[in-house]
C-alpha cells in the first residue's frame, strides 16, 4: 500500500523548506508573544532580550524556557496571547497533581490542531471510507475532541464514543463496522481482552488500525494489542500545553514519531544545565509553538526524556522523528528496578472506572520494594457482595501489572481517607530509606 | 415479601466498626439484625434497622459508603431440624444461599434468620408455598 499523506506538500517538504517556514514563523511568533504576553516579555527583558535579536531558528537557544511552574504562576489568563473574544475553546489537564493547566484556542488554533491529528490518522491509513471510533474521553481532556476534529477533517464517519461502557463500545465497533479506533493503549488492551472473552477472534473484529496515546506504552503492549484486535497500532504524542495529541505521530515505519515541524520546533536539552544537545543525544524535549496564537508557548519544557532523529524515514515524510518518551525527568519512581509514573497508575484506575482518588505507598520490606495502591471506595463501586468487590480488586491488580510490569497490592479505603493538603491530594508516599 | 438490608463498606483498620456503631447510636438507630463479612482487606457490615430512610441519610452524611438490598427474613421453629428444613426447601428449588445470619430479636418457640439468596422471588414463593413464614419489615420492627 502506497503511503498516504494528509498534506503531502507539507509532510514531505524539503528540509530547507521546513527550516524556512520555521525561521519565518519563529520571528513572527516571538513578536506576537512580546506584544501580547507580558509574562513572557518580562522573562525576555530579564535576559536583556528584544524580539529584534531573534532572526531565525539559530537564535532560538537565546530565548528563556517556560515550565509547568510558569504555567501555574500564570494561571489562568497570564499566558493568553489574544483578546478573550477571539478564544473559541479551552482544554485543561486533569490537575490531579495540583498543576492544572488551562490552554486556549482560537478557531485557527483548532484548525491547525485538527490538521495535525488528521495527518496522524492518514498516516495510520484512514480515509473518508473509514468509520473512526473515538474512545478517548471528551471534555476538558484533549484526547476526544482532538482526534474527533482530525477524523472529521479526513472525512471519516466519526463515532464520538468517549471513554467507558465497554459493552456499548464493542457493540458500536461491530454494528457500525468501525475500522479505526482512537483511545489510550491500556483501554485498547482492555477492549481487546473483553472481546476475546466474548469469544471474538481478530477476523470477526472490523478494526484495521488504532491510534493510541496519552500514556506511556511498551512495544510489548503494542504487539499484544495488534494481536488481539487484529490491527496495526500507532502511537501519537502531544500535550495539552501544545494543543493536545498530534504534536507528533507515528507512520507505517513505526520508527519514532514525526513531529509536525511546520507548527512546532523541537529541541533536546540537558535537563540539568538547559544546554541544547546535539542530534542523537538523549535529553529533555522542549517545544516552541510557532503558529498557535491563543496559547503561544516558547521553549516549553515537556519533562519528557527522548531522542530526536533526522534520518530519512522510509515513509517519505521529512519531519524529524522523536523516540517514545523514556520517562519524565520528574515524578518518576523506581520500584524493583522498574520505572513507575503515578500517571500510569492513574490511567489504569480511570480506565477501570475508578475515580482518581488514590495514593501510592512505596516501602521496602526484606530488601524488596513494595507498591501499595490505595483506592478510595465509591458508591458506584460498592456492592453487597464480597466476591464481586474482590473480583474488581483483582482486575485492578491485573491492569496495574499490564501497565507497570510489576505486581502491586490494591487496598480499598474509606472515602476521603486519603490525605489532602491545600486541596491537593498527596499521591506518593515513599517510606524507603535508601 | 422481603426486608431491606443496608450493607456498609468498612475499611480494614482499627476503629472502623466502632465509628459505624457510634454514628448509629448517636442518631438513636435501633439495629434489628447485624452481621459482619470480612476479608483480609476490607469488611462489609450488614444491618437491618427500624428506620431505613433515616439510617441511609445518616450514613450518607457521615461519609459511609453503603448499598441497600432485599433479603428474606424467615421465621424458623425453634426445634432441632428447623433450619435444615428451610434449607432443604431452598435446595430443592436449586436456590443458592449467598449468606445468612441470625436475627437479634426473639419470640418464644421461634427463631428468625436473614437469608440472602440468588433468585429472591422464586425462593420466597417456594418457602411460603411450603408453609414457612416470611416476616416483613413492619412485623420485624415489632419483634
Amino acid at each position: 500500500m502506497a503511503e498516504r499523506y494528509f498534506q503531502p506538500e507539507i509532510e514531505t517538504a524539503s528540509r530547507e523548506q521546513i527550516k524556512a517556514w520555521q525561521d519565518e514563523r519563529l520571528v513572527k511568533q516571538v513578536r506576537h508573544v512580546w506584544n501580547s504576553v507580558p509574562y513572557y516579555r518580562k522573562k525576555m527583558e530579564e535576559k536583556g532580550l528584544t524580539p529584534d535579536e531573534i532572526k531565525g531558528t539559530e537564535d532560538l537557544h537565546k530565548l528563556p524556557f517556560l515550565s509547568k511552574y510558569d504555567l501555574r504562576d500564570a494561571y489562568p489568563y497570564g499566558m493568553l496571547g489574544v483578546p478573550r473574544d477571539q478564544v473559541v475553546r479551552i482544554h485543561s489537564t486533569s490537575g490531579t497533581t495540583g498543576k492544572r493547566v488551562v490552554a486556549f484556542y482560537t478557531q485557527a488554533d483548532v484548525d491547525l490542531w485538527d490538521d495535525c491529528t488528521a495527518r496522524a490518522l492518514t498516516a495510520a491509513g484512514a480515509t473518508a471510507e473509514d468509520v473512526c471510533q473515538v474512545s478517548y474521553g471528551y471534555g476538558l481532556f484533549t484526547g476526544g475532541m482532538g482526534l474527533h476534529g482530525g477524523s472529521q477533517k479526513v472525512g471519516c464517519m466519526t463515532v464520538p464514543m468517549s471513554s467507558g461502557n465497554t459493552e456499548r463500545q464493542i457493540m458500536f465497533i461491530r454494528d457500525l463496522n468501525a475500522t479505526i479506533l482512537c483511545c489510550t493503549p491500556s483501554y485498547a488492551e482492555y477492549l481487546g481482552e473483553s472481546m476475546k472473552e466474548m469469544g471474538l477472534t481478530p477476523d470477526q473484529i472490523p478494526l484495521k488500525a488504532g491510534i493510541f496515546g496519552a500514556e506511556a506504552w511498551s512495544e510489548e503492549m503494542r504487539r499484544d494489542i495488534e494481536k488481539t484486535l487484529g490491527i496495526k497500532a500507532y502511537d501519537i504524542y502531544g500535550l495539552t500545553e501544545l494543543s493536545g495529541p498530534g504534536v507528533a505521530f507515528e507512520c507505517s515505519a513505526q520508527q519514532g514519531m514525526h513531529i509536525n515541524e511546520d507548527h512546532f520546533i523541537a529541541e533536546i536539552i540537558d535537563p540539568d544545565t538547559g544546554e541544547v544537545l546535539p542530534e542523537g543525544q538523549q535529553g529533555e524535549l522542549v517545544f516552541t509553538a510557532i503558529t498557535k496564537q491563543a496559547f503561544p508557548l516558547i521553549r516549553y519544557r515537556t519533562r519528557d526524556i527522548c531522542v530526536l532523529s533526522r534520518e530519512k524515514c522510509s515513509c517519505g515524510r521529512t519531519f524529524v522523528r522523536m523516540s517514545k518518551p523514556r520517562g519524565r525527568s520528574d515524578d518518576m519512581l523506581i520500584i524493583r528496578g522498574v520505572n513507575v509514573f503515578p500517571s500510569q497508575i492513574e490511567t489504569v484506575l480511570l480506565n477501570q472506572g475508578y475515580p482518581a482518588n488514590y495514593q501510592i505507598i512505596v516501602d521496602r520490606v526484606n530488601y524488596t520494594d513494595t507498591l501499595d495502591v490505595q483506592v478510595e471506595m465509591t458508591p458506584e463501586m460498592f456492592t453487597d457482595s464480597v466476591g464481586e468487590i474482590e473480583k474488581r480488586q483483582k482486575e485492578l491488580v491485573a491492569g496495574l501489572r499490564t501497565m507497570l510490569g510489576l505486581t502491586a497490592k490494591v487496598t480499598l479505603v474509606a472515602p476521603k481517607s486519603i490525605v489532602r493538603s491545600e486541596g491537593k491530594a498527596v499521591r506518593v508516599i515513599d517510606k524507603r530509606r535508601i | 415479601m422481603s426486608v431491606k438490608q443496608i450493607s456498609v463498606f468498612l475499611e480494614n483498620k482499627p476503629g472502623a466498626l466502632a465509628d459505624l456503631t457510634r454514628v448509629l447510636a448517636e442518631n438513636e438507630i435501633d439495629m434489628r439484625a447485624f452481621s459482619l463479612a470480612e476479608t483480609s482487606d476490607f469488611g462489609i457490615a450488614r444491618i437491618i434497622v427500624d428506620d431505613l430512610y433515616k439510617t441511609t441519610t445518616v450514613l450518607k452524611d457521615a461519609g459511609f459508603i453503603h448499598a441497600v438490598s432485599s433479603v428474606l427474613a424467615v421465621k424458623i421453629p425453634d426445634v432441632p431440624g428447623g433450619l435444615s428444613h428451610v434449607l432443604s426447601i431452598l435446595n430443592e428449588e436449586n436456590t443458592n444461599v449467598e449468606y445468612m445470619y441470625a436475627f437479634l430479636g426473639a419470640q418464644a418457640g421461634s427463631a428468625y434468620m436473614i437469608f440472602k439468596v440468588a433468585g429472591h422471588h422464586k425462593a420466597a414463593a417456594a418457602l411460603t408455598g411450603r408453609g414457612i413464614r416470611l416476616v416483613d419489615q413492619e412485623e420485624l420492627n415489632e419483634l
